[in-house]
C-alpha cells in the first residue's frame, strides 16, 4: 500500500505564532496521494489549502511551527528535510502552478530564460534544455514558441501565461504536480481550456497531482480522489463520486447545496451557508462546524469529532451522520 | 524603441528652449537698464548704446531669444564680458572637471549604496537593517558642504592625508588624489538616498508572487536574490539617479567652492557675483542641456532594462 | 451658546490635546524618536531663548581674544575677530529657526492654494501646475539660488524667497493627489449629491485628512531648509556680516580654518544636530501616524 501512494501526508499540525497567541491553522491533518492521481482538495478561504501547500513544497512563513506530523514523498519525510534537500526536491520532483497568471512570473526576464533557470540542477547542455522548454510550450498549447520564448509575460495574455506556468512545472516531469487554484483567475472559456490540456498532460505524463480549488465544477470533471477541508481540518474525504454522490459531512451537503451549478429552477436567492468561518485564534472545544451546523447535537460541541470511516475510502468527521450512514 | 529615443530628444529640445526663454526673459524683466545690468554701472553711455545696437537689444524681446537660440544652435554661446573670450571655451574648459567629480561621486555611492540596501532588505530588522537605517538617514540629513568642510578639517588639515585645494598638478594621480575628498562629499549622500530606496524597493519586490514561484522552483538563493529581485528592486534607482542631477550640480558648486576645484559650479558662482552675463547663460544653458541629457539617458536606459516599458508607447 | 455646545467644544479642544500628548508618546518610545524630540526640543530651547543662554554679545569685536580655544569664558571658543562663538551660533539658531518656520509657512499656505487648484480645477491649469511643479523640483536649487541673488542681492529676504519658491512644490504636489483621490471618492460624490458646497467640502473633509501628512512632510522639510539657509549664507548670498548665520560661521571658520578648527566645528555641529533631530523626529512621525511604512510590518 505505501509505495502506490507517492504522498502520504499523517497527522498534520500547523501552527503561526502571532502577538495574539497561536493561530491553529491545519489541525490532525491525514491526505495521500495515490500514484498516478489526481487529488482535489475543497474549501472556501482560510480553511488551510494555502498553508497545506506551503507545507508541502516547504515555504512556510517564519512564523510557522509544525507541532506533529509526517510527510512522506518519494520514501522520506518531507519535514525531515534541510532547506538544501528540499531545494533539491521543488522544481524536479514537487513542482507548483500558482493562483494569478498575472503576477507569477518574473516581469523583466523572458519566459526563456526563466524556464532554463528552473533546469540548472539538469546536466544536459543549454540547447537541450531550450529545445526541452518550446516543446513543453508547444504541448501546452502556445502557438509559435520557438519566437515566442524570448518574449517577456506582459506580451501574453492571461490564459497563455497559466499555459507558460504549466509548461514551467511539468517540463522537468516531477513525480507531483501541485496546482494552486490554478484557474481562479481566468474565465470561464480559458478555464476549460485549461482543465483539459491539464488532463491531457497528466495522462501521458502519469504524475500525481494535487488540486486545490473552490470550484465545484473543475473538481469534479478532474479529480480522482477528494478533501474537503474547513476551518483547518479535513472535515471529508474519498473518492469523487462518493462526495459528489454520497456527501456525507454536514459541510459538503451545503457546499454542494450551494454550488450554483447545482440550482435546478430559477430563485431570486442564493442558498448560503449562514454564519462565518471560525477565528482560528479561538477554537471551540468541539466540533468545528457546529454553529453552522443543521444536524448538530449538544455532544457535538462537548467533544472534538474524530474523522471515521463511513464506507470504503470515504472518511468523514461527523458522529452524527457517520452513526446514521453506517446504521 | 527608435521611435521612443526620438521623442524623448524632441522633449529634451523643447525643455531647453523653454528654460533659455525663461532665463533670458528673467534677466531682462530686472527693473532698470538691462544694459546697464549686463555691462555694469562702470560703462559710459556711448559704450552702452554701442552694445545696445549690437547686442540687438532695440529688437523686441521675443526677436532676441530667437536670436540667441539661434547663435546657441549654431554653438555660439557669446563672449565673456570681461576676458573677450568666448564663453564656449571658458565654460567646455571646466565642464569635464564637474563631470569627473560628479561621475566618481555617484560612483561610490553606488558601489556602496545598493548593496547597503540589498543587505538591508535580505537581513531585513535584523541589527544591520537598523543601523543601515540609522546611517542612511543620517548621511541624507547632513548637508554636503559640511561633509566637505570637515572632510578638509580632519583628512587635510588635522591628519594631513590628502590634499585640501584644487585640481592636482597635471599628473594623473595627483588629479585622482586631489578627487578623493570631492567626491566622498558629493557621494555621501547619495548613499544615504540610493540605500533607503534599494532596501524599500526589494522588500517590495520580495513580496510579490513571482518571487514566492522562483522559491518554489527551487531556484538558488543567491539567484533569486540577485537575477529575480534585485535587478528588479534597481529600476526605480536608475530614475533617481537620472532626476537627481539637479542635486547632483547643487553639490559640485559647493564642493567645488569649499575644495577650490575648477568646474561649472564655481564658475558660475564666480560669474554671478561678478555679473559676468554671457557667461552665466552659457553656463545655465550646459547645464540645463546636461540635466535634460541625463534625465533621457535615464529613461532610455530604464527602457532597455525593463522590457515592460518599451512597448507601452 | 448653549452649556452643551460649549462642553462640545472643550470635549473636541481636549481631545485634540489628548491625541497630541498620546502621539508624543508613541514617538517618545521610539528610540530614534526619542532622541529626535530631544534634540528638537533643545535646539527649540537653546534659539527662542538665545537671548537669554548667550554669554556675550554675538558681534562684539575683540580682537585680542582670536581663535580662542573653547574655555569657560568662551564655551565655543572666538572667531578671527574675538567674538564669542557660543553666543553668535545661538543666534544663528534662532535665524534658522525663523527663516524656515516662515518660509515653509508661506509655501505651505501657497502650495496649499495652489494644489487644491490643480485638483479641482480644470485639467489644462492642473497639467501647467504639474509641468511648473516638475521643472522647478528638478532645477538645481543653487543654480536657481544664484540666478535670484543675481536679480534682487543677498540678504535673509532674498533666502526666504528662493526657499518658498523651491518649496511650493512639494506640498502643491501633495494636496493636488490628496484633491484628486478625494475628488473621486465615494463619500464625496454622495456629499456633493446632497449639495453639500465647494468650502464645505474643502473644510470639513479635505482639510483634516490632509493636515496630518502635511506636517509631516514639513517636518521632515525643515531640515532641508535650514540646510538651504546654511548653503546660501556659507556662499555669501545670505545674511550680510555681521549678522550671524550659522553658515556666515561656517563661512568665517572656512577660511580661517589652518588657525584654528573651532569655529568650523562649532558652526557645523548646531546644523547637524538640528538635520538630524528634525529627520529623526519626521521620520518617527510618519512611522506612527502611517503603519504600513513600519518596518516591522
Amino acid at each position: 500500500m505505501a509505495s502506490a501512494n507517492i504522498l502520504e501526508i499523517t497527522n498534520l499540525n500547523v501552527g503561526f505564532v502571532t502577538e495574539r497567541g497561536t493561530l491553529k491553522a491545519l489541525r490532525d491533518v491525514d491526505l495521500t496521494i495515490p500514484n498516478g492521481a489526481i487529488v482535489g482538495v475543497v474549501g472556501e478561504s482560510g480553511c488551510g489549502k494555502s498553508t497545506l501547500i506551503n507545507s508541502i513544497i516547504g515555504l512556510l512563513a517564519n512564523n510557522a511551527q509544525v507541532t506533529s506530523g509526517a510527510m512522506i514523498f518519494e520514501g522520506s519525510d518531507l519535514l525531515s528535510k534541510s532547506e538544501q534537500e528540499l531545494r533539491a526536491i521543488r522544481g524536479q520532483r514537487i513542482s507548483m502552478v500558482s493562483q494569478d497568471p498575472m503576477t507569477a512570473l518574473n516581469p523583466i526576464l523572458s519566459i526563456g530564460t526563466q524556464m532554463i533557470d528552473i533546469q540548472y540542477r539538469n546536466a544536459s547542455s543549454r540547447d537541450e534544455k531550450r529545445a526541452r522548454s518550446i516543446n513543453m510550450l508547444s504541448r501546452v498549447g502556445i502557438p509559435d514558441p520557438e519566437t515566442r520564448f524570448n518574449d517577456y509575460p506582459h506580451q501574453f495574455s492571461g490564459g497563455m501565461r497559466q499555459r507558460i506556468a504549466i509548461a514551467m512545472a511539468l517540463q522537468v516531469e516531477p513525480t507531483l504536480l501541485i496546482a494552486d487554484e490554478p484557474t481562479t483567475a481566468l474565465d470561464a472559456t480559458l478555464e476549460v481550456q485549461i482543465i483539459r490540456r491539464l488532463n491531457d498532460l497528466q495522462q501521458n505524463m502519469g504524475c500525481s497531482i494535487l488540486f486545490v480549488s473552490h470550484h465545484l465544477g473543475v473538481i469534479a470533471e478532474l479529480c480522482d480522489y477528494v478533501v474537503v477541508m474547513y476551518g483547518g481540518e479535513v472535515v471529508e474525504q474519498g473518492s469523487v463520486r462518493d462526495i459528489f454522490h454520497r456527501a456525507s459531512h454536514p459541510y459538503t451537503q451545503k457546499l454542494l447545496e450551494c454550488d450554483p451549478a447545482s440550482i435546478a429552477q430559477a430563485t431570486h436567492s442564493l442558498p448560503t451557508i449562514p454564519g462565518e468561518v471560525p477565528n482560528l485564534d479561538e477554537l471551540p472545544s468541539g466540533c468545528i462546524f457546529f454553529d453552522r451546523c443543521d444536524h448538530s447535537y449538544d455532544s457535538c460541541q462537548r467533544s472534538h469529532p474524530r474523522i471515521e470511516q463511513i464506507e470504503a475510502g470515504h472518511w468523514i468527521r461527523c458522529p452524527v451522520l457517520a452513526q446514521q450512514q453506517t446504521s | 524603441m527608435l521611435f521612443y529615443f526620438i521623442k524623448r530628444v524632441c522633449l529634451g529640445i523643447l525643455t531647453i528652449t523653454v528654460a533659455v526663454s525663461v532665463l533670458y526673459t528673467m534677466i531682462h524683466l530686472v527693473p532698470g537698464d538691462p544694459v546697464k545690468t549686463i555691462l555694469g554701472p562702470r560703462a559710459s553711455p556711448e559704450i552702452q548704446a554701442q552694445i545696445r545696437e549690437k547686442m540687438g537689444l532695440n529688437d523686441p524681446l521675443p526677436v532676441q531669444i530667437v536670436r540667441f537660440l539661434g547663435n546657441v544652435a549654431q554653438g555660439d554661446l557669446g563672449q565673456d564680458v570681461f576676458k573677450r573670450k568666448s564663453v564656449n571655451t571658458i565654460v567646455f574648459e571646466q565642464l569635464p572637471h564637474t563631470i569627473y567629480l560628479v561621475l566618481s561621486g555617484i560612483g561610490w555611492a553606488i558601489l556602496i549604496g545598493i548593496p547597503l540596501g540589498c543587505f538591508a532588505a535580505v537581513f531585513q530588522n535584523s541589527l544591520i537593517d537598523r543601523i543601515v537605517g540609522i546611517l542612511s538617514v543620517s548621511c541624507i540629513a547632513i548637508p554636503t558642504f559640511l561633509v566637505a568642510i570637515y572632510s578638509v578639517l580632519l583628512f587635510a588639515v588635522t591628519l594631513k592625508w590628502l590634499p585640501a585645494i584644487g585640481a592636482g598638478d597635471g599628473s594623473l594621480l595627483s588629479y585622482i588624489r586631489h578627487l578623493v575628498l570631492p567626491a566622498f562629499a558629493v557621494g555621501l549622500g547619495w548613499v544615504g538616498y540610493l540605500a533607503r530606496l534599494v532596501r524599500a524597493s526589494m522588500l517590495e519586490v520580495m513580496g510579490e508572487a513571482h518571487v514566492r514561484t522562483a522559491r518554489a522552483f527551487g531556484l538558488k538563493e543567491q539567484t533569486v536574490v540577485f537575477k529575480y529581485i534585485l535587478r528588479l528592486a534597481i529600476l526605480p534607482t536608475i530614475t533617481l539617479i537620472g532626476m537627481g542631477i539637479g542635486i547632483l550640480l547643487s553639490s559640485a558648486v559647493f564642493t567645488e567652492i569649499v575644495f577650490a576645484r575648477p568646474g561649472i559650479g564655481r564658475l558660475i558662482y564666480e560669474a554671478v557675483t561678478s555679473r559676468n552675463y554671457p557667461v552665466v547663460m552659457g553656463s545655465v544653458l550646459v547645464t540645463t542641456v546636461l540635466f535634460v541629457v541625463s534625465t533621457t539617458f535615464a529613461d532610455l536606459i530604464n527602457a532597455i532594462v525593463d522590457p515592460r516599458l518599451r512597448t507601452k508607447d | 451658546m448653549s452649556n452643551l455646545v460649549i462642553l462640545q467644544k472643550i470635549q473636541r479642544i481636549s481631545g485634540a490635546w489628548h491625541g497630541l500628548f498620546r502621539t508624543v508618546q508613541r514617538v517618545a518610545h521610539e528610540p530614534l524618536g526619542a532622541l529626535g524630540l530631544f534634540l528638537v526640543v533643545f535646539v527649540l530651547i537653546s534659539a527662542i531663548g538665545a537671548d537669554w543662554w548667550s554669554t556675550h554679545e554675538p558681534n562684539q569685536i575683540n580682537v585680542r581674544a582670536a581663535f580662542a580655544s573653547p574655555s569657560l569664558e568662551h564655551f565655543l571658543g572666538t572667531d578671527q575677530l574675538g567674538r564669542d562663538i557660543f553666543s553668535r551660533v545661538l543666534v544663528g539658531g534662532q535665524i534658522a529657526l525663523k527663516v524656515s518656520l516662515i518660509s515653509i509657512g508661506v509655501a505651505l499656505l501657497i502650495g496649499l492654494t495652489l494644489g487644491l487648484i490643480a485638483g479641482f480645477g480644470p485639467r489644462w491649469v492642473d497639467n501647467i501646475l504639474m509641468l511648473l511643479f516638475d521643472s522647478v523640483r528638478s532645477f538645481p536649487t543653487v543654480m536657481f539660488a544664484l540666478a535670484v541673488v543675481t536679480l534682487f542681492g543677498p540678504s535673509l529676504t532674498t533666502i526666504m524667497i528662493i526657499v518658498i519658491v523651491t518649496q511650493i512644490p512639494i506640498y502643491g504636489r501633495m494636496v493636488r493627489s490628496q484633491t484628486l483621490a478625494l475628488k473621486n471618492s465615494e463619500f464625496i460624490l454622495t456629499e456633493r449629491a446632497i449639495g453639500a458646497g465647494f468650502f464645505r467640502i474643502i473644510f470639513v473633509h479635505m482639510l483634516p485628512n490632509v493636515i496630518g501628512p502635511l506636517l509631516i512632510l514639513a517636518s521632515m522639510d525643515i531640515p532641508f531648509v535650514i540646510t538651504i539657509e546654511a548653503g546660501l549664507s556659507f556662499l555669501g548670498m545670505g545674511v550680510r556680516p555681521p549678522t550671524p548665520s550659522w553658515g556666515t560661521i561656517l563661512n568665517d571658520g572656512y577660511s580661517y580654518i589652518y588657525n584654528s578648527p573651532w569655529p568650523v566645528i562649532a558652526g557645523g555641529i548646531p546644523v547637524i544636530l538640528t538635520t538630524l533631530g528634525f529627520t529623526f523626529l519626521g521620520e518617527s512621525l510618519r512611522d506612527v501616524f502611517d503603519p504600513k511604512l513600519r518596518k516591522d510590518a
